[in-house]
């Protein structure tokens, strides 16, 4: 579904990916570790756009991602819930879904996914016509899952869904996670909750700044040296 | 000093409320672009001046009014539009200082061009709407429409922010820029539509200015200060602020012109201005809501 191969970027003078190659098949989960400043937020914002690759191939179902101007890429069926959630906070809740349907194809069917975010998050309908910034982290990451999914999308990026929440809450969020995978939508994590992401992932990459130094299933990468030794404090 | 209250004071009080609302609507545009884009539109009150023109002439020309008054409204939007394309949009990423040079320029550039185009002189659309006297007050009916029709505005640009995709891209892009592509939206079109409405703003002022007021090239000297002081009042890019403060300054003009002299209501306007902006800085509401 989507493929990268040899992908550098940057920021001005400082290079932050080193010829990253990767993949993702339909269906599928796969998650991406790496410590602080590894490089994951930035993989994941050459993806959607954000931020221009400066070499390298990217596509999604064979078209090429790099030629697409960054508005249209949700277009593709790329979906982004980037790190630290950016929930429009002086919005409604239902003001947020709105905006994750802002395409015109998702516009047509805004009152049928509306219907089933709602079914999905029942949460998300109690609060509304709450102000997205002042409901809890948990709450929050739910109502930014919940706006990617308003396009409908194919791919869903989620950037360390569980930064900043507390320990019953993280469990609450990889739960979340579970559900959209078992939902059909084909899912991109990037974390730092090892022992948490591996659980839900079907394969998974460890970036190392900035190159990718190991892949494989998430057992696989579970039982590695490398992530054991840097990860697990074991 | 002339001040009781009786019945003349009601009627400035009564006059006051009226003036604000033609200057909460032209704050509101100027809030607007200002809260959207982070840029300041210094020259707004010469747009509205452009419009007053616009109207002007289109109904000498033989235009019924409502007519003339709509052209005059998509010619303001357009250049409102024009002026992002061609002005804003270079200097989107200069510093703050750039940005307002380069529209204070086109504030002298429209006073130049309107002055060589249309001379100095005083020009009057010629439309008597009467006046209607309740007791022994007056008021005159131009003001009454104009303070409903603003109303009307308002509303229906708030119906606009709060209904429609484009209106809470509008009020989403101004709480976070950079994710704006992640919802699939193009920055450089929601500036685009926000600066045309900035402008269809500032011609339906236009459009009811041209009923009470003269019409000549440095009227924007006239109205653009009091604009701004509003707009920094209220919280620049505060559209509810924006509002209120309108409420204010208006109560302050009327009744310290009615009070002393009409010149003296602008000076006590500007002198609670100051007041309050140095007891709160930022405005009597916090910036952008
Ligand atoms: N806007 C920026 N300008 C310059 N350098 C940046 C910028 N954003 C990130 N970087 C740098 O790029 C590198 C990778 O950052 P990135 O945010 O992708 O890391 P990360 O893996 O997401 O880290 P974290 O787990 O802390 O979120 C870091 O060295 C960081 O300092
Ligand atoms: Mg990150």
């Amino acid at each position: 579904m989507l493929a990268l191969a040899n992908i550098d970027a940057g920021y001005g003078g400082f290079q932050a990916l080193f010829g990253v190659s990767m993949s993702v098949n339909a269906g599928e989960a796969v998650a991406v570790l790496g410590a602080n400043g590894a490089g994951k937020t930035t993989l994941l914002r050459v993806i959607s756009g954000l931020l221009p690759a400066m070499r390298g191939e990217m596509t999604m179902e064979g078209v090429s991602l790099r030629v697409i101007a960054p508005h249209r890429i949700l277009e593709t069926g790329i979906a982004h819930v980037p790190e630290s959630r950016r929930l429009f906070p002086r919005l409604s809740v239902e003001a947020n879904l709105k905006m994750g349907a802002f395409v015109p194809a998702a516009r047509k069917r805004f009152a049928e996914r509306l219907d089933y975010v709602y079914g999905l998050f029942p949460r998300l309908k109690e609060r509304r016509h709450q102000l997205a910034g002042t409901m809890s982290g948990g709450e929050q990451q739910m109502c930014a899952i919940g706006r990617a999914l308003m396009s409908g999308p194919k791919l869903v990026l989620l950037d360390e869904p569980s930064m900043g929440l507390a320990p019953v809450v993280v469990a609450q969020v990889f739960e979340l996670v579970r559900r959209i995978r078992s939902e059909g939508y084909t899912v991109l994590i990037v974390e730092q909750n090892v022992a948490q992401v591996l659980k839900v992932a079907d394969r998974a990459y460890l970036l190392e700044v900035g190159r990718i130094k190991a892949s494989g299933s998430a057992a696989e990468l579970l039982a590695s040296d490398e992530v054991r030794r840097a990860y697990m404090g074991i | 000093m002339d001040c009781h209250l009786d019945i003349f004071f009601l009627e400035a009080v009564l006059n006051g409320l009226l003036l604000a609302g033609l200057l909460a609507l032209l704050a509101l545009g100027l809030n607007l672009v200002f809260g959207v884009i982070d840029v300041v539109w210094i020259c707004y009150a010469e747009l509205v001046m452009v419009g007053m023109y616009g109207i002007h002439y289109a109904h000498k020309g033989g235009a019924p009014f409502l007519l003339a008054a709509l052209l005059g409204i998509l010619l303001v939007a357009l250049a409102g539009a024009l002026l992002h394309v061609l002005v804003i949009r270079p200097v989107l990423d200069s510093a703050p200082i750039n940005q307002l040079l380069v529209t204070g320029g086109v504030l002298f550039f429209l006073q130049a061009a309107a002055t060589m185009a249309f001379g100095i002189e005083f020009r009057n659309i010629g439309i008597r709407l009467g006046s209607v006297n309740l007791m022994d007050m007056s008021f005159a009916w131009s003001r009454l429409l104009t303070f409903a029709v603003a109303l009307g505005g308002m509303l229906a640009l708030w119906l606009f922010l709060t209904r429609t995709y484009m209106g809470t891209a509008i009020r989403a892009i101004a709480q976070d820029r950079q994710i704006m592509p992640l919802m699939g939206v193009d920055q450089r079109k929601v500036y685009l539509v926000t600066s045309a409405i900035g402008g269809g703003l500032a011609g339906l002022a236009a459009a009811l200015m041209v009923l009470q007021y003269d019409i000549y090239p440095q009227i924007g000297l006239q109205f653009g200060p009091l604009i701004f002081m509003i707009c920094v009042l209220g919280g620049l890019g505060n559209m509810i602020g924006g509002f209120v403060a309108a409420f204010i300054i208006a109560q302050f003009i009327a009744v310290g012109g009615s009070c002393f002299a009409t010149e003296w209501g602008y000076a006590i306007a500007f002198l609670f201005f100051m007041v309050a902006i140095f007891i709160r800085p930022q405005g009597l509401f916090a910036a952008k809501s």
